[in-house]
């Protein structure tokens, strides 16, 4: 190879990687974004951008100090003495009790007041303030400062999202809708597939066609007659239109098509011979449904399996038609959605919300993810 | 604790009902004592529906029964009592919303699946020839297993605006502003807001093209690569001329496959913009008219037929295909 052709791979190459992570950093920056909001403090966050999250920030502050009860004397003179700061690393540059000179006395330094009382701020906040009468002020005096803000991480977005904002029930709520709506569909779905591909009955093949066929109907289709027919259900037999069954139920039905459809191709690849031989042996379709084909069947369940509850989770129509918007039935994504509405400014609250609702998804795609790309290659009809 | 049982209790009645009734039908038509032909028979006829009964009945009350119930509504009043013939059709196509809608539909069509396509066959393509490829698919990959209405608040975050005057939070913003640029409220931004939120789909959806076009691509026997590039053809003449044709079936199964899901697309904009500031979009334009004013399931129903209508070829044209490739293997 001679020398030119080498210089001209390695740049094709160098360019190959550069866009690959161009185009890889476009992809994870903004999910990274959430991820780093949602564990900075809340008014860091509302000020400065995350990608400034590790660097120091300055802040002009001000607290008040201790009230005249606070007193006491001290070689003759009274004292009022305490802490500014509460801990949290930040570290007090300069003070003064006026805002528009802030810069008038620097940390460590004695500051004399009009009332000739003499006020020392320490960096870490400490203060003590002596003056040769009594105090007599009615509330704190307050001092303005100019702090440097080390960066600060923090669970406390999460622990009030999860406890004042509603996020952890509507946690549960998911789960409560997800798993009997992954459950359900694959046991309904595996039972019909295996009586489509292994059973004879009349109309077998027109009935499977027709199953097959369902798979054009888009949800929105379903939606306003379903509507209706949950409310008269409601109505005339005085139950709750909105129910986790009802959204079960829901859910299984527009899984069903798709569901039957990959399991009994699945299953009818099974060799033959396994099942005549077992229905010599005298075994029930029952018996050889249950020990023999849904065992060998794993695979393609798993596939169904975490497709299901992927599209369950991150649902948000059929939740919003078929589940109520109380605290004991919205779901993640509704929730969310709410969220956004109401709290659309509150970035430490959307951030933590957001990754609360993603974390379960990503961890079953990122442990799975194999046989989710094996559904997604052979499920790829699935709108 | 009563999440749980619920849970539980919906499971069971499930598998109650599978293991009970095929329990009852061996007792009822046992053929244990001696061997009773036409017991058996009975049996072998009755199994098969068993089995079936439970989805075939969800299958009915969910998907076939709605079908009709919603062509028959579309033209109905907004209660579903008075028949108007095709008063709703004639509102729908009168309609500047409706108009605005089918329009918007129209663009996310054309940019949403073409993008996705390009940018899934790229990453594809770089991703066979560096050694962290696996690393960086799956990572790209990743948004697939986000919510639509998730992903909504991520790229929400990244197209925040806040006024000139003050430090802008949003990636966006912030980056224009690195070239002098004044920042933007990117949402609220007339015709432009709309790829804003076609950016969202793409960035979920070009994951998806990107596996399926590389088990494709894996596919492509090296042979006819190293022949190519034996007769002096450079990567790019590769690309174009010998791997596109190869894939090209598959391309247009995702294509059609994303194309659907754009027809559907209905989270992304009711999270981001409820379809305000000219972002309406078909679905979302339905869901409006289910609720609004009380619900007009007149209206609902013919902007849930024109979704269908536009489905149903696409979705036809991929089974077929995907039965095709099925037997082909």
């Amino acid at each position: 190879m001679n020398p030119l052709s080498l210089k001209k791979i390695s740049f094709a190459k160098i360019l190959n990687s550069t866009g690959l992570l161009v185009l890889v950093l476009l992809w994870i920056l903004p999910t990274v974004g959430l991820l780093v909001s949602s564990f900075r403090d809340k008014d860091q966050l509302a000020l400065t951008g995350w990608w400034t999250a590790l660097s120091t920030a300055e802040r002009n502050e001000f607290r008040r100090t201790g009230i005249p009860e606070d007193q006491y004397e001290r070689d003759g003179k009274y004292v009022i003495s305490g802490k500014l700061l509460e801990p949290g690393g930040k570290i007090i540059q300069t003070f003064s009790t006026n805002f528009r000179k802030l810069t008038a006395n620097t940390a460590g330094e004695t500051a004399t007041f009009k009332d000739g009382s003499l006020f020392t701020l320490q960096e870490n906040g400490d203060y003590e303030w002596i003056s040769a009468v009594p105090f007599k002020h009615k509330r704190g005096k307050r001092i303005f400062y100019v702090a440097k803000v080390p960066p600060t991480f923090s669970l406390d977005n999460y622990r009030e999202v999860l406890a004042s904002e509603g996020v952890g029930q509507s946690f549960i709520n998911t789960l409560k809708v997800t798993i009997p709506a992954t459950v359900i569909p694959i046991m309904i779905a595996s039972f019909a597939a295996y009586a489509f591909a292994w059973m004879k009955f009349p109309g077998r093949q027109l009935l499977f066609v027709f199953v097959v066929g369902l798979l054009v109907v888009p949800l929105q289709m379903s939606l306003i007659p379903l509507l209706s027919m949950y409310n008269d259900i409601g109505n005339y037999f005085g139950v709750a239109a909105k129910s986790y069954p009802g959204i079960w139920m829901a859910h299984t039905g527009f899984g069903l098509p798709l569901a039957i459809y990959l399991l009994r191709n699945y299953m009818g690849s099974l060799p033959p011979e396994i099942i005549e031989s077992a229905r010599i042996d005298g075994a029930t379709h029952f018996q050889i449904f249950t020990r023999l084909v849904l065992p060998l069947s794993v695979p393609a369940l798993a596939s169904f399996c975490i497709f299901q509850f992927l599209w369950v989770w991150n649902d948000l129509l059929v939740a919003l038609v078929f589940l109520g918007k109380k605290d004991e039935q919205i779901v993640l994504t509704s929730k969310l959605r709410e969220l956004l509405g109401s709290r659309g400014d509150n970035w430490e609250i959307l951030t933590s919300s957001a990754f609360i609702s993603i974390v379960v998804p990503l961890l079953v795609f990122f442990a799975l993810q194999r046989y989710f790309v094996r559904g997604l290659v052979t499920g790829s009809v699935k709108s | 604790m009563d999440a749980l049982i619920a849970v539980v209790s919906g499971i069971g009645v499930c598998v109650l009902y599978f293991a009970g009734s095929n329990y009852l039908l061996e007792r009822i038509f046992s053929n244990a004592k001696g061997f009773s032909s036409s017991k058996d028979q009975w049996r072998r006829a009755i199994q098969p529906w068993l089995f079936l009964a439970p989805a075939l009945f969800l299958l009915s009350v969910y998907l076939v029964y709605p079908v009709f119930e919603t062509i028959r509504l579309s033209f109905f009043n907004f209660g579903g009592f008075g028949f108007v013939g095709l008063k709703n059709y004639i509102w729908a196509f009168g309609n500047p919303e409706f108009m605005l809608a089918i329009y918007n539909n129209l663009l996310w069509l054309v940019f949403v699946p073409a993008l996705s396509v390009v940018f899934g066959l790229l990453v594809a393509v770089l991703a066979d020839k560096v050694s962290w490829g696996t690393i960086a698919k799956s990572l790209i990959f990743m948004p697939m297993a986000i919510s639509f209405v998730g992903a909504s608040v991520i790229w929400k975050f990244v197209y925040d605006y806040r006024g000139p005057e003050i430090e802008q939070i949003g990636s966006l913003n912030a980056f224009v502003m690195l070239f002098g640029a004044e920042p933007q409220a990117w949402i609220t931004l007339p015709f432009w807001n709309n790829f804003f939120l076609m950016i969202i789909l793409t960035w979920i959806q070009t994951g998806f093209a990107m596996v399926i076009f590389s088990a494709a691509l894996r596919g492509i026997p090296e042979e006819s690569l190293e022949a190519a590039r034996i007769d002096g053809a450079n990567e790019i003449q590769i690309f174009f001329k010998i791997m596109i044709p190869q894939i090209v079936v598959t391309i247009m199964v995702v294509w059609t496959t994303i194309t659907i899901i754009v027809l559907k697309i209905f989270d992304i904009v009711l999270a981001m913009t409820n379809g305000q500031w000219n972002t309406e979009v078909l679905a979302n334009l339905m869901f409006d008219w289910m609720f609004r004013g009380g619900g007009d399931s007149g209206r609902g129903s013919v902007i849930a037929l024109m979704i269908m209508i536009a489905v149903i070829p696409i979705m036809v044209w991929n089974i077929s295909n995907f039965r095709k490739e099925e037997e082909e293997r």
